[in-house]
């Protein structure tokens, strides 16, 4: 009878090696785990073309057709320019209301519509520098709205106010259309 | 009077590690609940391109991802540009409409993070994309480093 309790108190589970176990494990996850954050230009595609409807009008001068072909060379509206003039173009374009008030430029940010296209031969790197100007140009006129109407940048005011209050986005959409490449040669 | 004392000393010498497994374990729960292992196997490469103006994607349990890049052959060579889904390669880039489409229903908010080579051509990402309209998966995202990011 004694014999047996003595071997009951024996039988514990050794909580020494426990504490082993759950580093090596942690170090395992340590080096698995990679806490990287994807980034990345953000885009909303149009829905499918429907065939029965035909497109609505666009005036012309609230078109802005950028083309890149296959080399990098941009054609804007007809005319040669360079990457780093685009962004400047795009906000004389899109904010022409409130600016030059050309007529040949968009008549509202609000209508304005940006369209890139490219060939199918363009490298995907010119056409990300090209859409991460237009998107820049954006950017700052979202920026300088907000300064002027709250006194805060656009990225402070899009974290106070929810997606359907953005007034600021509602002055400046990011009317960006992508056509389809041209097949090229 | 030395016995006494002897069993004093021992005592004040040990650290008590009853409650080490404890704080190792949440470390670990944290880390295993952190951790994405459903990394795919990449069969297309893919060199990110660079942007300024980009933003970070937050809840990354709506993304799916698509790589278009050359296609590995192994030994350093690259075959034509292919495009890969999950674990598969796309034969077929009218099968990208129906795949997105079940996507689309099992997680409605689904952005689809399309991961280009730089030296893609755009034909094939124009192609994907009138694919991913049809399915109706119109939120998307080019996946890009930051400028000034060193290459991964």
């Amino acid at each position: 009878m004694q014999l047996k309790k003595r071997s009951r108190e024996v039988a514990e589970v050794p909580q020494a090696g426990m504490a082993d176990i759950a580093f090596l494990l942690l170090i395992f996850f340590l080096v698995v785990t990679t806490i990287d954050v994807d980034t990345g230009i953000g885009m909303q595609l149009p829905p499918p073309p429907d065939p029965d409807q035909e497109p609505p009008p666009i005036r012309e001068r609230n078109l802005m057709n950028i083309l890149v072909n296959a080399r990098g060379q941009i054609l804007i509206n007809e005319e040669r320019a360079s990457l780093p003039e685009v962004r400047q173009l795009v906000i004389d374009f899109v904010d022409n209301a409130n600016r030059a008030q050309d007529p040949n430029l968009s008549e509202d940010p609000r209508q304005a519509i940006v369209s890139i296209k490219t060939d199918r031969q363009t490298p995907y790197e010119t056409y990300i520098d090209m859409l991460d100007e237009v998107i820049g140009a954006y950017r700052q006129l979202r920026d300088e709205a907000s300064m002027r109407e709250f006194g805060i940048t656009y990225r402070q005011y899009q974290a106070r106010v929810s997606r359907e209050d953005n007034i600021i986005r509602e002055m400046y959409p990011q009317n960006i259309s992508l056509a389809e490449p041209d097949p090229g040669t | 009077m030395s016995k006494f004392q002897k069993k004093q000393a021992k005592t004040k010498q040990q650290v008590p590690t009853a409650a080490m497994p404890d704080i190792i374990f949440m470390l670990l729960i944290f880390f295993m609940v952190v951790t994405v292992l459903r990394e795919v196997e990449l069969q297309v490469r893919v060199d990110f391109t660079r942007a300024d103006n980009i933003e970070k994607i937050e809840q990354k349990r709506l993304v799916s991802y698509v790589y278009i890049g050359p296609e590995i052959l192994g030994g350093g060579r690259y075959g034509d540009t292919r495009v890969q889904i999950d674990d598969a390669l796309i034969d077929d880039i009218y099968a990208i409409r129906r795949l997105m489409y079940d996507k689309l229903m099992e997680e409605p908010r689904l952005i689809v993070s399309l991961r280009v080579d730089q030296l893609s051509e755009m034909g094939i990402v124009s192609d994907v994309q009138q694919e991913l309209r049809e399915a109706g998966t119109l939120r998307i995202n080019y996946s890009t480093l930051r400028g000034d990011q060193a290459p991964m």
